[in-house]
């Protein structure tokens, strides 16, 4: 049985990918959404600033143009404000410690076999599971 | 010519991002939810992203991108504890959400109160990281001397 829901994340994961080669083979960048960001916010992308902010419009306003298509989307978001701040926080962090996220480690590093992209890739699919046997079987919370 | 190709991959990212379903937290979550009702369909949106990219690293060896300069080198600095415990606090929450920094930015404008609350909070941590990490080796420069 194919669930239409495998297929359209396919479709999605190939547009991803495709924005990844654009912004390598046009920009000679690395697609990654911490690091775009978190440059942007900490100051330490200010030369790059307009390709930054570029960027991250294309991110904001495609979906803002696909929406009337689907209507409402619920995302299923958890309404427990120490859940979500806490979440935040460790995302923030985490992924500027580490320098990279599921785009820049996940797609573009494991797509050319970094070893670094790899390890972050397989630390935070397994700490994601973690937390979820501990939160959501053990605790019962999220 | 720069700010428009990042603008056309920032919308190819957020379109992947908003019809793979992958801004649905719940999606996400029943992926990384092993011991639950697990959801595969976030391995077809990592596959089907990393056939277009290993296609572009191939063409980036014998190319220069479009607007000049160079493809980035490989990494130089090995897999180190900085990048295994960042990649741990980030799984973490990316389990207790269902957010990662991609989709937090795609949702900003359709997700709700509670996606905006995250992003602020992720925000909040990429400018906090550089207090904490001077902090921490100020305590043990301390704890050394």
């Amino acid at each position: 049985m194919i669930d239409p829901d495998w297929i359209w994340g396919l479709v999605g994961g190939v547009l991803i990918g495709l924005g990844g080669a654009v912004y390598l083979l046009g920009n000679g960048r690395i697609m990654g959404a911490s690091g775009i960001l978190g440059g942007l916010v900490d100051g330490s992308g200010r030369r790059s600033a307009g390709e930054r902010l570029a960027f991250l419009a294309g991110v904001v306003l495609l979906p803002v143009l696909l929406l009337p298509l689907y209507g409402t989307v619920d995302t299923h978001i958890t309404e427990n404000a120490v859940v979500l701040i806490a979440g935040g926080l460790l995302v923030g962090l985490g992924t500027r410690l580490a320098n990279g996220c599921t785009s820049g480690h996940g797609v573009c590093g494991m797509s050319r076999l970094s070893a670094r992209g790899i390890a972050a890739t397989v630390v935070y699919l397994a700490a994601g599971g973690l937390a979820l046997l501990i939160f959501r079987h053990g605790l019962g919370v999220v | 010519m720069r700010i428009l190709l990042a603008l056309v991959a920032g919308g190819l990212f957020g379109a992947g991002l908003f019809v793979s379903g992958m801004t649905d937290t719940a999606k996400v979550q029943g992926w990384l939810d092993v011991f639950g009702n697990w959801d595969p369909t976030l391995a077809f949106v990592l596959g089907g992203a990393l056939l277009p990219m290993a296609v572009a690293w191939r063409l980036a060896r014998a190319h220069r991108p479009v607007v000049g300069g160079e493809i980035p080198q490989p990494p130089t600095s090995p897999v180190d504890a900085r990048l295994l415990a960042g990649s741990a606090l980030f799984g973490a929450g990316w389990g207790l959400v269902g957010l990662c920094p991609g989709p937090a930015i795609a949702s900003l404008t359709y997700g709700g109160t509670g996606h905006i609350v995250f992003f602020v909070a992720m925000v909040a941590g990429m400018i906090l990281l550089p207090l904490v990490t001077r902090a921490a080796a100020r305590r043990s420069t301390v704890a050394a001397e």
